[in-house]
């Protein structure tokens, strides 16, 4: 509860994102690539509940419940909507593991121009 | 900056002793090497196979339905917080909306069954034309390395 | 620091932001279309898993029924007033009203030239109809909340379903492979505009777009900074989304992969949800002109570099293809462009430019782009199907009537006179000039001449000779086909004709 500050969780999230980010950009396994993707996402919930939790002045202070709460809803819903990003691309890698036996992203060069 | 000038030389002086160390016995020590010795060590037991195991692309199947099983709990976990606290137009209003929720998550497993997702062995229960043949312009492949996941090349 | 935990212990924390969150207040008319098409998406789910595996006549039949009434119930709330209901997370306005039927307009015309296709490819699963119809949930969704909740789940619900979609051919190497590009630019993009989305919620306490505009402060430099940040992220995202240039390298290679029917969904109906995703975004901060910099203005010169290059790269990069899906996937590009030429406008001068040219432009190119993609369908047959120009070859003699529209489509694409492409990029023209955004009409005005020679391309392919045995003979006309290709095609004279009383009715005024 004490000694850490929003700044920390900030920047801990940009951290995060920044690595995710460039793995997706420099990885070639699709399974790696998309846990990048899933890193860049958790730095964003982690994000949303530092600033939940840090609320800062400038909201309205009728409003705090809901901002405080709105915050925490979206990493919810984040948290789902990531899970279906995982079903449907685990769905599509499967079904390119059946036609093709690598997933290296640098060979899937069927169309180009 | 002064106080820390020893430590900064002992650091570098163990860096140069150790790197001395190992890389003279590589450069000067004799080499003769068997195919035995080649061979990774694994507790005096033969080495079997290859060290980059292929597993079941099965495992993803089951880590897809875990998954979306998962997240339906953290939606009525953060839900029965809020209701067992609420008074009655709120528990009212929102076992509505989680009722509606569970329908169509019902009718998503009742779909999930009913392809046969979950059926393990599911080559001889897919309906043939969703399970989709290889295409025969890809790699020559086996019917067992379809089952198989590569790994990294 | 808002410290709320800190403050009561757990029954009371409970009770506080149940006191907070009372139950909504609820207006069912106005999301009563998008659960009759999510609603419709479930029974066709479940007429999927009990039908006889023969034919998907019922699916189609009771999707198009339940389109019908979300059209149905969505032009009687033409006369309602604007409001908010489910505490703000769905708004009934013109806008959404407007784009909501033209979404429900794009999925009726696809999913009618859909099943021939899907027979003709051998991929004739009855899941395509569910999916493409929550897909379209998903663009409602974009288009009818102010809340950016809302927006991002519409965003998400559009495209995971049109992941899933773009590899249903799964027997082809090349619809699986533009359908796992898809998927991870998707959402790599999706994270990007989330973390946008954190950092305006981390500055002004709130989700709803109004509540941010009206948080919005220049001066406090560390808000101002932040809300930056964030808006520049969001905009990065919804670009990827909708296509912009330099982010639209996904684009044709996914157009290309997957299916036919697919690809024609996507160009229109994704396209319409991002523009209104993007509408909602940029305007909610137009209306604040009284505290000077507003912070869409920021990122205004972006925008218009953006606008300019997706015009000109999307043009010129179709000049040199070689398959008629790709060319039409450049070409969506370019047209993203036209697009995002009018919401500059409107950003530019709220006051003299409103809804209408967009709407307009998105209608007219919806009509043009999905008939266009059923005419190249015709190439699918036995399982097997070809999009390069050569494939077309010879098509005028199988199938007059596809031609004869396929004409109307490329005439409205170039933007010639009668049709409503034309009307269109005028109207964007006049926009751009009314709000001082001369270059970015003189960049139109150019690209739509660059433009003529790859759209005369393809309807001359149709009218070539086919020669040799290597043109696989097109499947037959069908009467699904044939109705959206004339629906399409009367549809860009109709919207024409009937400009005047049609835009009263849509956007209220002209």
């Amino acid at each position: 509860m004490t000694g850490n500050n929003l700044a920390d969780y900030l920047t801990l999230g940009l951290l995060m994102f920044s690595i995710g980010a460039v793995g997706v950009i420099v990885r070639r396994n699709p399974v790696v690539i998309f846990m990048c993707i899933e890193l860049m996402l958790n730095a964003v919930n982690l994000t949303f509940l530092a600033f939940a939790r840090y609320m800062p002045s400038s909201a309205p202070a009728s409003g705090r419940e809901a901002s405080f709460m709105s915050g925490q809803m979206m990493v919810i819903f984040v948290m789902a909507v990531a899970a279906a990003e995982v079903a449907v691309g685990l769905g599509i890698i499967m079904a390119i593991y059946r036609l093709r036996k690598d997933v290296d992203v640098d060979e899937m060069n069927l169309m180009s121009g | 900056m002064g106080d820390y000038i020893a430590i900064v030389i002992l650091v570098g002086l163990a860096a140069v002793i150790c790197g001395a160390m190992v890389s003279l016995s590589f450069v000067l020590g004799p080499k003769n090497t068997t195919p035995y010795k080649q061979s990774p060590y694994e507790c005096g037991v033969q080495p079997l196979g290859d060290a980059r195991e292929r597993f079941p692309i099965k495992f993803y199947l089951v880590a897809m339905l875990f998954i979306l099983f998962d997240i339906e709990v953290v939606f009525l976990w953060s839900w029965l917080t809020v209701f067992k606290n609420a008074d009655l137009a709120y528990q009212t209003f929102s076992f509505g909306a989680v009722m509606v929720y569970m329908v169509l998550w019902i009718i998503g497993d009742a779909y999930v069954i009913r392809v046969n997702a979950i059926d393990w062995d599911e080559t001889t229960s897919l309906h043939p034309a969703k399970l989709g043949e290889p295409d025969p312009a890809a790699l020559p492949v086996t019917a067992r390395d379809l089952e198989l996941v590569g790994g990294a090349r | 620091m808002y410290n709320l935990l800190a403050q009561t212990d757990g029954n009371g924390l409970a009770k506080r932001l149940a006191e907070a969150f009372p139950p909504p207040t609820i207006d069912w008319p106005s999301i009563l279309p998008i659960a009759l098409v999510v609603c419709t998406g479930i029974v066709a789910l479940i007429v999927e898993m009990l039908r006889p595996r023969q034919n998907n006549n019922a699916i189609i039949g009771f999707s198009l029924v339940g389109l019908f009434f979300a059209g149905l119930s969505l032009t009687s709330q033409f006369a309602s007033p604007d409001l908010e209901s489910f505490g703000g997370m769905v708004l009934r306005d013109r806008f959404s009203l407007t784009i909501q039927l033209l979404v429900v307009m794009v999925t009726g015309l696809t999913i009618l030239f859909s099943d021939g296709y899907l027979r003709a490819k051998r991929i004739p699963f009855g899941e395509f109809y569910p999916l493409v119809l929550w897909s379209a949930s998903g663009a409602m969704m974009m288009a009818s909340s102010k809340n950016l909740l809302m927006i991002f789940l519409g965003i998400e619900v559009l495209s995971i379903s049109l992941y899933v979609l773009a590899g249903m051919s799964k027997t082809e190497t090349k619809s699986e492979e533009s359908a796992l590009k898809y998927f991870l630019l998707g959402a790599f993009a999706s994270a990007f505009l989330l973390y946008g989305i954190a950092f305006m919620y981390g500055a002004t306490g709130s989700l709803h777009l109004d509540a941010i505009r009206s948080a919005w402060n220049p001066n406090d430099e560390a808000f101002r900074n932040m809300m930056l940040f964030g808006m520049g992220l969001m905009l990065f995202g919804l670009a990827f989304k909708a296509a912009f240039v330099p982010f639209h390298q996904w684009t044709p290679d996914v157009y290309q992969g997957a299916p036919t029917n697919v690809t024609a969904f996507m160009a229109a109906g994704s396209k319409i949800g991002a523009m209104a995703a993007l509408w909602r975004l940029l305007s909610a901060s137009t209306t604040n002109v009284d505290l000077g910099a507003t912070f869409q203005s920021y990122w205004m010169p972006a925008l218009f570099w953006i606008a300019i290059l997706t015009m000109t790269v999307g043009n010129l990069v179709a000049l040199v293809q070689k398959d008629v899906k790709r060319t039409l996937g450049y070409s969506s590009i370019a047209h993203a462009g036209y697009i995002l030429v009018g919401i500059l406008a409107h950003v530019n001068n709220p006051e003299k430019v409103g809804i209408g040219t967009t709407v307009f432009y998105l209608l007219s190119y919806s009509l043009m782009t999905i008939g266009a993609f059923a005419v190249v369908s015709l190439t699918a047959k036995n399982g097997k199907e070809g999009t390069r120009f050569e494939d077309l070859h010879g098509l005028w003699k199988r199938s007059p009537f596809a031609v004869g529209c396929l004409i109307v489509f490329v005439a409205s694409l170039i933007g010639i006179p009668p049709t409503s492409g034309f009307f269109g990029k005028l109207m964007i023209f006049n926009d751009a000039l009314a709000s001082d955004l001369m270059p970015l009409a003189i960049v139109l005005a150019v690209n739509s001449v660059l433009s003529v020679y790859y759209y005369v391309g393809i309807a001359k392919a149709a009218f070539v000779d086919a020669e040799g045995a290597r043109t696989p003979e097109s499947a037959p006309m069908n009467l699904g086909l044939a109705a959206t290709c004339l629906l399409c095609a009367g549809g860009i004279f109709a919207v024409v004709i009937l400009f005047n009383p049609l835009m009263n009715w849509l956007v209220g005024a002209p």
